[in-house]
C-alpha cells in the first residue's frame, strides 16, 4: 500500500515502477526476482482438435487487468463443434490481449500475456507492443483520453489509458481521490470503447454519467470533418488518389458548373423551434429531422422549388418530396434521403433518420437511399458557421445551406431592442426552372413555419 | 335424495360406526366436488346443480362435525392460508378430516399475492420485451419488429389481475370442499387450543386434534436500511410495478434479486447488484453461476459490487437520489457511496412467527424460525417433540419454496391420517425464472464432493451444452448448460442443474428420478421425443457411465 501512494505522486507510473524495482525492497511479495521477463507468461492458442491449424477468438472472458486463478476461463475459441472455454494454467493478471475478439491466430501462437503480479502488467504491455501486426494498438481517441487522464489525479499504476477497472475491483474513483458516478451501462461502454470516465461530463440526474455521455465523448474526436485537414493520418507531401466516393463527389461538383444558379438568403428566428426541440428531444427527435420536416411542409406549398431540370428544356415535377440531408462520414460526404418527408410525422421521421445515419456510417446505404433526393439540406451550424452557400447537386432544383442559430440583438417593430435566436439560411437554385420570386416566396413560407412550429409535430 | 333424508342417513350411520363408515361416503362426494372445485369457477353450473352440491356439503360437514372430531371442534386447524396451508387443507379434506384454516391477512399469502404469481406475470412480460428488443436475434430469424414498447400500468394490471384470479380460485376451492375459512390472527393458547380474532372483534377459541403452523415469511430488511415504499422498497412493493426507475440498485443477488434484475433490465432500467459474499449468486452451483453471469449479467446493463454490505440506505427526497453506503463485508470500512434512483432490498426472507403464542407451549423460535424435525413436528425448548403440533413452509426454514411448503403439508396430513411420512427434501426441485431459466434439484457439485469425501464414495459429473440441442438451436437460444452429478458405482443421481430455455420445466424428469430412487442406468433407455429440449437431459443420462458390475435393475429382486 505504501508503494501505491508513492506512485500516485508522480505522473509517470512506468518510470516509478522501474524505480521501485531497483530501489527499496517491497514488503508485499517475497517472490520478486530481478529478471522481470520470466514472470510474464504467454497464453497460447490451443489446438482443440488434431487437425486444427488456426483458431478464431469468439470473445475474451477476462479483461485486461483482471486477476485470474488457475483454471479460470480466459477466452472463448471457436472450434468446429462448439465454442470452447480456454482456461489459464497459472495464477496471475491478464496483462495484455494480443489478438482481439473476432480475429484468428495460428495454433501455438501467443494470444495474450499473463503477468504474475499486478506490478508486471505495464512491462507485459510494453512487451505486447513489440509483438507485430496483432498488437493491440488503441484507437486514436484513446490516446487523447490518456493525455487528459494524466492531468486529473492519476489512476492506479497501469499506463493503460483505460481508467475504468473491471467491475469486480473497487472503482478507481475511490482510489484516485475524485468520485465518478456513472451508470452501469456507461461504465460498460467506457470499458469496451476505451473512454476515460474522469474526462466525461455527466448529463444524467445528479450529474451522473450516462451511456450517451460516453458515446458523445468518444464521438467528438472521431467525427470526421468534411475538410480533410483535421484528420490525423493525412500523408503530407504526397499525392493520394480519390476514393470512389470522393471521385463521385468531384464529378457531381464539376457537372454543377453547367447549371446557372443564383442564391437567396434569409434570416429566420428560431426561438419557437428551439423550445419545441427541447420539449420533444427526449422522444428521439433531432434538429435535422425538424428542419427537414419544416422544409418539406414549405415545399408542399411551393412545388416548383421541388422540381428539377433534367434535359435543359422542361420542368420535371416530382410527385414526392424527398429531403436529402448532407452528412459527413469518414472519408467523404453522403446524402441520405428522407422519403416523403411531408407525409411522415416527426417521430417516424426522426427514427428513420437515425437508421439512415447508422447505415451511412456503416457504409450500407442502398442507392435509392442516397440518390432519390429532390431537395437537399446542408447544415454547418454545429461548427459555428453563420452563413455559407452550397453547390447545387445535379438532378435537383435547389439546395439550402443552414447556418448556426445565434442569439442576436434585433430591433423590434415597436422600436425596442431585444435578443432573439436567429439563423441564416441560404438557398442555391437552378435559374432555368426556379425564379427569384419563387424562391423568395418559398423562404418566406419556410420562415413562417419555423417561427410558428405548432404544425411540425403532426 | 332430499336434503333431510341425506342428513338423516348420515347421522344415523354416524351414531353406529363413527369414523369408518362416514369416511367412504365423504370421500366419494368430496373427490367429485374437488374435481369440480378445481375446474375454474364454471358459470355454467345450473342453480339446481349448485344447490345440490351445497346440500351435499352441508350434509357431509354436519355429519363430520358432530362425531368425527372426538370432542374437538376440528380434526385439523391450519394457521395461515398460504400455499402451504392450502395444500395441507385440500389433502386433509381428501382424507376426511374436518378442517379449518385461519387467515389473518389475505388468502393465498405471499405466493399468490406478493410472490410467485405476480412475479411470473412480470417475468413473462419482460421475457417477451427482451426478445422483441433483441434486434440481432430477430434478424437472425428473419423477423422485423419496429420499436417495441410497453405500458407500465397495463403490465402492472396483468400481474394484479392474475393474483386476484388465483386468489379467488384458491378461496373457492377451499370453500367448495367445506374447509372453514376463519378470519383473524391465530394464537396457540394451549395444547390443542387455538384462539383467533380480528382487532375490534371478540376472540373465538376453538379446539383441534392437530394444529399446523403455516404462517410463512416476510421480506427481511437489514438494519440501517430505511424503506419508504417508493424509492427504497422490497419485493412486496416492487411487484406492484408502480414505477420503472432509470437506475436501480438491487441489494442481494439470490434468485429474487436475479429475477428482478431480469424484469427491470428488460423494461429499460440499469441495475447495480450489491452482494455481501464474494461471489454473485452464491446459492447456485458455481459452474452454473459462472455461466449465468456470462449470459444474464455481463451482456446486460448490469454492474455489481461484491463483498460489501449496504450499511445505510437513505430514500430519495428533495431531488436528491437514493444514497447507499457500502462497507467492506470483512473490514467494515467504508468503500463507496452509490447514488441511484431506487433500491430493491432482496436480502432474503424472515419467518413470520410473532403472535403465534409459542411461549404458551414452551417453544422457542431460533432466529424467528419454528424448530421442527424431519416430520415437521414442532420441538420445544428442551428438544422434545410437541405432540399434535406441526410447522410447515417458510416458518420452519427448511426449504423456503412454495411447493416445498405444500409438500410438507401433505406429508403432515399423511402422518395425521395414520401413515408415517418423511419428505425427502433432496428431491424437491427449485427454479429461477430469468431468461434463460435456471433450475436445480439435489446437491451442488461442491456439496456432492463434500458428501463423497465424508462417506467415502466417488462422484462423476456429466455436462452437455444447449448448443448441441436441435430445438434450442431452432429457436436460436443455444445458450445454456445442463449438468448431472451422480455416483458411478451405484448410478444414484445426486444432483442435476440446468441453465437454459425452459429449464424450470425440464428439471422434473430429474427430480422425479431422485424422488423415486431411479438409477441412471435404468433411465438412460427411456425415449425422449425429437426434437425437444428434453433431449438435453437424455444426453446427460446417456453420457453417464455407471460401473455395470455393481449395477442392478430396480425391477430385479436383490439377492440378500
Amino acid at each position: 500500500m505504501a508503494g501505491l501512494l508513492h506512485l500516485q505522486s508522480t505522473l509517470l507510473p512506468s518510470a516509478s515502477a522501474l524505480r521501485r524495482r531497483a530501489g527499496a525492497p517491497v514488503p508485499s511479495s517475497s517472490r520478486r526476482r530481478c529478471r522481470v521477463e520470466a514472470k510474464i507468461r504467454e497464453i497460447f492458442m490451443p489446438a482443440l482438435s488434431s487437425t486444427m491449424t488456426e483458431g478464431k477468438i469468439v470473445s475474451w472472458t477476462a479483461a485486461e487487468g483482471d486477476r485470474l486463478a488457475k483454471g479460470d476461463p480466459v477466452v472463448v475459441v471457436e472450434s468446429d463443434k462448439a465454442d470452447m472455454d480456454v482456461e489459464t494454467f497459472h495464477d496471475g493478471f491478464l496483462a495484455a490481449v494480443l489478438v482481439p475478439a473476432g480475429e484468428s491466430a495460428p495454433v501455438g501462437s501467443a494470444i495474450a500475456l499473463l503477468a504474475e503480479s499486478e506490478e508486471e502488467i505495464p512491462v507485459a504491455q510494453s512487451q505486447a507492443a513489440s509483438f507485430s501486426s496483432s498488437s493491440p494498438s488503441p484507437p486514436p481517441p484513446q490516446e487523447t483520453a490518456a493525455e487528459e487522464a494524466s492531468l486529473p489525479p492519476p489512476p492506479p499504476p497501469s499506463p493503460a489509458p483505460v481508467a475504468v477497472s473491471a467491475p469486480a475491483r473497487p472503482s478507481p474513483a475511490t482510489q484516485g481521490g475524485g468520485r465518478v458516478v456513472a451508470s452501469p451501462y456507461a461504465k460498460k461502454l467506457a470499458k469496451d470503447l476505451g473512454a476515460d470516465l474522469f474526462s466525461v461530463t455527466g448529463s444524467g440526474p445528479g450529474g451522473r454519467i450516462v451511456a450517451k455521455d460516453v458515446e458523445a465523448a468518444l464521438a467528438a474526436p472521431k467525427k470526421a470533418a468534411p475538410v480533410t485537414a483535421t484528420r490525423p493520418d493525412v500523408p503530407l507531401g504526397s499525392t493520394v488518389p480519390f476514393t470512389t466516393m470522393q471521385g463521385a463527389v468531384s464529378k457531381n461538383m464539376v457537372e454543377s458548373l453547367a447549371v446557372p444558379t443564383f442564391r437567396v438568403g434569409y434570416t429566420i428566428t428560431t426561438d419557437a423551434l428551439d423550445q419545441l426541440y427541447k420539449k420533444i428531444k427526449s422522444k428521439g427527435v433531432t434538429m435535422s429531422a425538424l428542419l427537414a420536416k419544416a422544409t418539406a411542409m414549405a415545399l408542399v406549398q411551393h412545388r416548383v422549388v421541388n422540381s428539377s431540370c433534367r434535359d435543359g428544356k422542361s420542368f420535371t415535377y416530382s410527385s414526392s418530396i424527398n429531403i436529402a440531408v448532407a452528412v459527413a462520414i469518414d472519408g467523404g460526404l453522403i446524402t441520405p434521403v428522407l422519403q416523403d418527408a411531408d407525409k411522415l410525422d416527426i417521430y417516424s421521421l426522426s427514427r428513420k433518420w437515425k437508421e439512415l445515419v447508422d447505415k451511412a456510417r456503416a457504409k450500407q446505404l442502398q442507392p435509392h437511399e442516397y440518390n432519390s433526393g429532390t431537395f437537399t439540406l446542408s447544415n454547418l451550424g454545429m461548427f459555428g458557421v453563420d452563413r455559407f452557400d452550397a453547390i447545387l447537386p445535379p438532378g435537383t432544383g435547389a439546395i439550402m445551406a443552414v447556418g448556426a442559430s445565434e442569439p442576436t440583438v434585433v430591433g423590434t417593430k415597436d422600436g425596442r431592442i431585444g435578443i432573439k435566436n436567429q439563423m441564416q439560411v441560404n438557398v442555391t437554385a437552378d435559374h432555368r426552372i426556379i425564379y427569384g420570386a419563387d424562391l423568395a416566396a418559398f423562404l418566406q413560407t419556410l420562415a413562417k413555419i419555423i417561427e410558428d412550429p405548432k404544425d411540425l409535430t403532426f | 335424495m332430499s336434503l333431510s333424508a341425506a342428513s338423516a342417513a348420515v347421522a344415523s350411520s354416524a351414531a353406529a360406526y363413527r369414523y369408518d363408515t362416514i369416511r367412504p361416503v365423504a370421500r366419494l362426494r368430496f373427490c367429485g366436488l374437488r374435481r369440480e372445485a378445481l375446474r375454474f369457477h364454471s358459470p355454467r353450473s345450473t342453480p339446481q346443480l349448485v344447490a345440490a352440491r351445497r346440500s351435499v356439503v352441508a350434509a357431509a360437514t354436519a355429519g363430520n362435525g358432530a362425531a368425527a372430531s372426538g370432542g374437538f371442534d376440528y380434526d385439523l386447524v391450519i394457521i395461515g392460508a398460504g400455499v402451504g396451508g392450502h395444500g395441507a387443507a385440500l389433502h386433509a379434506v381428501e382424507k376426511g378430516l374436518k378442517t379449518a384454516i385461519i387467515e389473518g391477512d389475505i388468502v393465498g399469502g405471499t405466493c399468490v399475492n406478493r410472490g410467485c404469481v405476480p412475479s411470473k406475470a412480470l417475468l413473462a412480460v419482460s421475457g417477451r420485451m427482451r426478445e422483441l428488443q433483441d434486434e440481432h436475434h430477430m434478424k437472425s430469424l428473419g423477423l422485423q419488429v419496429s420499436s417495441p414498447g410497453y405500458d407500465r400500468q397495463a403490465v402492472a394490471d396483468h400481474a394484479n389481475n392474475l393474483a386476484s384470479k388465483i386468489r379467488s380460485n384458491l378461496t373457492n376451492s377451499m370453500k367448495a370442499l367445506g374447509v372453514d375459512i376463519l378470519t383473524g390472527i391465530g394464537t396457540i393458547v394451549g395444547k390443542q387450543k387455538v384462539r383467533y380474532g380480528k382487532v375490534g372483534f371478540p376472540d373465538n377459541e376453538i379446539t383441534a386434534r392437530n394444529i399446523i403452523i403455516a404462517t410463512g415469511s416476510v421480506p427481511f430488511v437489514p438494519k440501517g436500511i430505511e424503506i419508504d415504499g417508493k424509492t427504497v422498497f422490497t419485493s412486496d412493493h416492487a411487484l406492484k410495478l408502480e414505477s420503472v426507475p432509470e437506475w436501480i440498485a438491487i441489494v442481494g443477488s439470490g434468485y429474487i434479486g436475479l429475477e428482478f434484475s431480469d424484469v427491470y433490465t428488460a423494461l429499460g432500467s440499469e441495475v447495480t447488484f450489491v452482494e455481501a459474499l464474494d461471489q454473485l449468486m452464491p446459492g447456485f452451483d458455481p459452474e452454473i453461476a459462472k455461466l449465468a453471469q456470462r449470459i444474464l449479467i455481463n451482456p446486460r446493463k448490469i454492474d455489481y459490487h461484491t463483498g460489501v454490505f449496504a450499511s445505510k440506505i437513505t430514500p430519495a427526497k428533495d431531488g436528491k437520489p437514493v444514497l447507499i453506503e457500502l462497507i467492506d463485508a470483512k473490514t467494515k470500512e467504508h468503500k463507496e457511496t452509490l447514488e441511484v434512483d431506487a433500491a430493491l432490498i432482496a436480502t432474503g426472507r424472515a419467518p413470520f412467527t410473532k403472535g403465534l403464542g409459542l411461549e404458551n407451549i414452551n417453544v422457542i423460535t431460533q432466529r424467528g424460525f419454528v424448530p421442527a424435525d424431519e416430520r415437521m413436528q414442532v420441538m420445544d425448548a428442551i428438544g422434545n417433540v410437541v405432540p399434535n403440533l406441526y410447522c410447515i413452509g417458510d416458518a420452519n426454514g427448511k426449504l423456503m419454496l412454495a411447493h416445498a411448503a405444500s409438500a410438507q403439508g401433505i406429508s403432515v396430513v399423511e402422518q395425521i391420517s395414520g401413515r408415517d411420512n418423511i419428505l425427502n427434501h433432496l428431491s424437491i426441485p427449485a427454479a429461477c425464472f430469468t431468461h434463460p431459466e435456471i433450475s436445480m434439484v439435489g446437491l451442488t457439485e461442491p456439496q456432492a464432493r463434500e458428501k463423497a469425501d465424508k462417506e467415502g464414495f466417488e462422484i462423476s459429473v456429466v455436462k452437455t451444452s444447449f448448443k448441441a440441442n436441435t430445438k434450442a438451436l431452432a429457436e436460436n437460444e443455444g445458450d445454456g448448460l445442463a449438468k448431472m452429478i451422480y455416483r458411478p458405482d451405484t448410478g444414484e443421481i445426486l444432483g442435476v442443474h440446468i441453465l437454459g430455455l425452459h429449464a424450470a420445466d425440464l428439471i422434473h424428469e430429474a427430480s422425479n428420478a431422485i424422488a423415486l430412487g431411479t438409477h441412471v442406468q435404468d433411465i438412460k433407455f427411456a425415449v425422449h421425443a425429437h426434437p425437444t429440449l428434453s433431449e438435453v437431459l437424455d444426453e446427460l443420462f446417456k453420457a453417464a457411465k455407471v460401473d455395470t458390475a455393481v449395477s442392478h435393475s430396480i425391477n430385479e429382486p436383490v439377492a440378500v
